[in-house]
Order: structure tokens, then sequence, then C-alpha cells
């Protein structure tokens, strides 16, 4: 049971990675190849202010999601001046610096990491088991609004305006460096939330834990379920996180199944599996309209 | 009544792509409810000065001025924020969104949504083709109707100006029709008009004014009636 509760906390995460992912590329259009990057300055920050600083997790968690947050939207620089394949790897190489400097400045604990996080307490009691994955699921409940909102608003026509066409969506009024900044900083303010808890449920962080391999995790999850959708990336996690945890031979073999997933959906489902569209979707919804 | 200012002056337009000279200092202006041309031969630099014009590229020199305000290093956005709606070459619609939303977008900078509605209702009165399909995905459209939904986009904006370029680029005779007859409606509304195209017959039957553009230069200008009088129009861009 506790390993299944575990698995649950996992995908909840990684659901959050993959529906903050989507807001970045799903809805603005901007190619990350970099999201865990954002996961681990969330998870590092969230260490640091407890372990070191001595904060307790509450503001530490809000602080993580601020701070990612904020560098997020630095990061999003470069997107202001390259396009496409360039940003692709722009954001690439951002995700080995920042591991780089975790891994190799000592404030950041180094190769050795950070230990000794405590779990979240709430009136002195600690959530561990049902109850962390409550309040991951509950940080998950928040991202979904918070993806949906987006997507109805104002905000999000302006997002899917710039992914569609920048010259156009300029010449209607839309501040395109604005709005590809806000992406990537909210964006980032999510995976650094899900860095937090992370960090605060494994109770330890390693560089190597967001590495450019999950990177590569997160967007086969988004491509999977179905880019741009609300429910293709959470569907996408659980099913490429939980999976590969739950049966132990294949998560052996992990990487070749993001890395697989991602060429065979490129080439005969690039709307994913959920996507709008997709040979799945539509017999559900056939099914349902029956 | 005392003399107004121009609402887009340019003045000694220069624009270069690296080593390329496109413009080599280009003045015109367009006066308030005034629809004017550039006319010209491809790659006489029309389409720069569009781009130049909305903000898509920075002049190397010379200056861009709307309502008497310099523009010249404005971004887009704030362009349009100012009046100035574009229809781009090509159309530039949003291609996996409906027309509605196109529609919508194109009143991005509008915030009351009555306004918003009422401005859709005249547009599908412009055109009415767009009404039918207003739950269509725009990519699926005939490019006549891209090129509709891009000038009701830029008729959302209510805009003060409207910057055509190339509209009539590859469409067939009919919907070249109606295309400039929904111009001339607009123009009627009062809404100026720099409309830059290689049809010269269908467009000086629009505008009041014209330029004709050659190699990056202006090389002649004139009322309409006399551009379409002129020898070396006729010669050169009404087949004789």
């Amino acid at each position: 049971m506790g390993y299944l509760i575990s698995i649950a906390t996992f995908a909840c995460i990684w659901a959050v990675l993959a529906l903050s992912l989507n807001i970045l590329t799903g809805y603005a259009g901007q190619v990350s190849l970099g999201h865990a990057a954002f996961f681990g300055i969330g998870a590092y920050a969230s260490a640091m202010l407890t372990v070191k600083a001595g904060w307790s997790f509450w503001p530490a968690f809000v602080a993580a999601i601020l701070i990612t947050g904020v560098v997020g939207g630095f990061l999003g620089l470069p997107s202001l001046r390259v396009r496409h394949d360039f940003l692709v790897l722009a954001t690439m190489g951002i995700n080995f610096v920042v591991i780089a400097i975790f891994k190799y400045v000592s404030f950041f604990g180094g190769a050795l990491g950070i230990i000794g996080i405590k779990k979240p307490a709430l009136f002195g009691w600690t959530l561990r088991g049902p109850w962390f994955l409550a309040l991951a699921a509950l940080y998950l409940v928040l991202t979904l609004w918070i993806s949906a909102y987006l997507s109805r608003t104002w905000a999000g026509l302006a997002l899917t305006a710039l992914r569609e066409d920048e010259d156009a969506a300029e010449a209607v009024g839309v501040s395109v460096p604005r709005f590809k900044i806000y992406a990537f900083a909210i964006s980032a303010a999510l995976a650094g939330g899900a860095g937090s808890l992370y960090a605060h449920f494994l109770g330890s962080v390693f560089p190597d834990h967001f590495a450019f391999v999950e990177s590569i995790g997160i967007m086969s999850m988004v491509v999977f379920g179905g880019i741009g959708t609300l429910r293709g990336p959470v569907v996408g996690a659980f099913i490429l996180k939980a999976l590969p945890e739950y049966l132990r031979f294949v998560g052996d073999y992990r990487y070749a199944i993001y890395g697989g997933v991602l060429v065979l959906m490129m080439l005969f489902q690039p709307q994913g599996i959920l996507g709008d569209n997709s040979w799945l979707w539509n017999k559900i919804r056939r099914r349902i309209n029956d | 009544m005392h003399e107004r200012a121009p609402l887009l002056q340019i003045a000694n337009l220069v624009v270069k792509y690296g080593h390329i000279q496109a413009l080599h200092g280009v003045s015109l202006d367009v006066q308030p409810g005034e629809a004017v041309a550039i006319l010209g031969a491809n790659g006489a630099g029309k389409s720069t000065i569009v781009r130049a014009v909305s903000g898509w590229v920075k002049p190397a020199a010379g200056r861009i001025l709307y309502a008497g305000e310099e523009i010249t290093t404005l971004p887009s956005w704030d362009r349009a924020a100012r009046g100035m709606a574009l229809v781009p070459e090509g159309g530039h619609v949003f291609r996996d969104m409906t027309v509605e939303e196109n529609l919508r977008l194109g009143a991005y900078l509008e915030s009351d949504p009555r306004t918003v509605r009422e401005r859709m209702e005249y547009v599908y009165t412009l055109f009415p083709v767009l009404k039918e399909r207003r739950r269509q995905i725009a990519r699926t459209m005939s490019g006549g109707e891209q090129q509709m939904l891009a000038i009701g986009r830029a008729v959302m904006r209510n805009p003060q100006l409207l910057v055509v370029d190339e509209v009539s680029m590859g469409l067939a005779p009919v919907l070249v029709d109606t295309v400039f007859e929904a111009l001339r409606q607009l123009k009627e509304e009062g809404v100026s008009m720099l409309i830059v195209e290689q049809n010269a017959h269908e467009t000086l039957n629009v505008v009041d004014r014209g330029y004709v553009l050659e190699n990056g230069r202006i090389v002649l200008e004139g009322m309409a009636d006399d551009l379409r009088e002129d020898p070396r129009v006729q010669a050169a861009y009404l087949g004789g």
C-alpha cells in the first residue's frame, strides 16, 4: 500500500511538471528541453531554506515557487532573441548549466546533494504517506485550475496567438516579449513548487535528479498525452511515470521508453494519444456521445 | 479650419537588409480619411515600407510619424494600440484558431465584450461568408477566405489607419472584387488606408492618391485619376 501511495505521489508531482511545461510549450509554443532545471531550482531552494536556513516547509514551499518563477522569467530572456530550434538548444544549455552549478558549487552541497530534508508538518503533525499524497494531489488540482484559467482568459488567447504567429500577434497588439516572459515565469513557478514537494517527499536532493534526461522525460509525458490539452499531460505523466515505477523491470528501460515515446508519437500521433482529433480521443468521444 | 497633421508621415525612410538597401529615402504621407496606394513591381520595396510602418523592421535612417508623434522605433504592439491595424501579406491568420477566435484576437486591445460583439457583427456584414464559417479552423479555408479574415481581424481593431499589404495576391478575380469592395466600404466609413498593391487597376479605383515605387525610390506620385491616365503607369502596371 505504502508503495502505491508513493508511486501516486510521484505521479502527481510529475503531472504538475508536465502541465507546467505544457503552459510554456503547449500554450505559448516555446519548446523547452530544460524544464528539469526549474524542477531542480525549486527543489534546491526549498531544501536549502529548510535545512540550512531552518525555515519550516510552508514558507519554503511558497518561496521556492516565487524564486523559481523569478529565475524562470530571467531564463526566458533568450526566447526574446531566438526562436524554434535555437530556443530548444538554449533551454538544453540552461539545464546543463543549472545542474553544473548544483554539482560544483559547494554552497549547494556539491555532488553529495542536500540530505535531511524534513516532511511538512501541519499543527505539529507530520504529513506522510496518504497525507503527503493529498498535499501533492491538491497542488496538482491547483495547477490544473491555473492551466484551465489561462487557457480560457485573454492571456491564454495571447499565448496561443504568439504560438501560432508571433508577427501577427504583435500586429494585433499582443506584447510578445512580455507574454513569453510570463509563460516562462508561470511555467517555472509551478515546476518549482513540484520541486519543493519532491525534495520534502524524498528527504534528499542530488544534482542528477534534475538532469537533462528528466527534461526529456517530462517532454515525452506532455507529447504522449497530448500537447496543448489539460487531460493529456496528466494522463501522460501518470502512465509514463507510474508504470515504470510499478513494473520494476520496465523501470530499467525508463529512458529508452521516454525516447521511444517521443520518436513514435512524432511519427504516428503527434497530437498525443488524447490530443484533439487523435485516434483514441475520437473513439472516446464517440463512445460518450452515443 | 486649420490644417490637420497627416495621420501617417514617412520621411526619408532608409531600410537595409544586411548590405542590401531596400529603401533609398522614401517620403510619403496619408492624410486623415484618405486612402493612399503604393504601387510597384515585385521587389520594388513596397512590402518593406509596410514592414517599417508596422514595426517589423527597424529603419536604418528616416522617421515615421503617426498622428504627429514619432513611432520610428516603437514596437508593433504599441503601434496597434495607437490605432493602426495591419493586413499582412499572405494574411498571417492564426491558422489553428477558428474564424471567431481570430476576430476576437483582432480586438485584443478592446476589453468591453459588447464592443467586441458589435465589431464582429460589423465584420460579418462586410464578409458574410465569415459568419457562415465562424466555427471553422482558419487553415482549412481558401486563400481568399483567409484574406477576408485577415481584413476582418484588422477591422476588429476599429483602426484609424488600415495598412494593407498585397491583399489581392493569388486571389481569383471574383474574390479580388469582393476584397476591394470591402476596402471601399471601409474608406467610406472614414478609415484611412495605406494600400500596397501590384494590382494597380483595382487599387486606383479605391484610393484617392498613389505613389509609384521603383527600386526603393518613389518615382511618381499623384491623384488616382492622374495616375490612371499616366502613360508610364499604363505601360508598367495597367497592361498598356
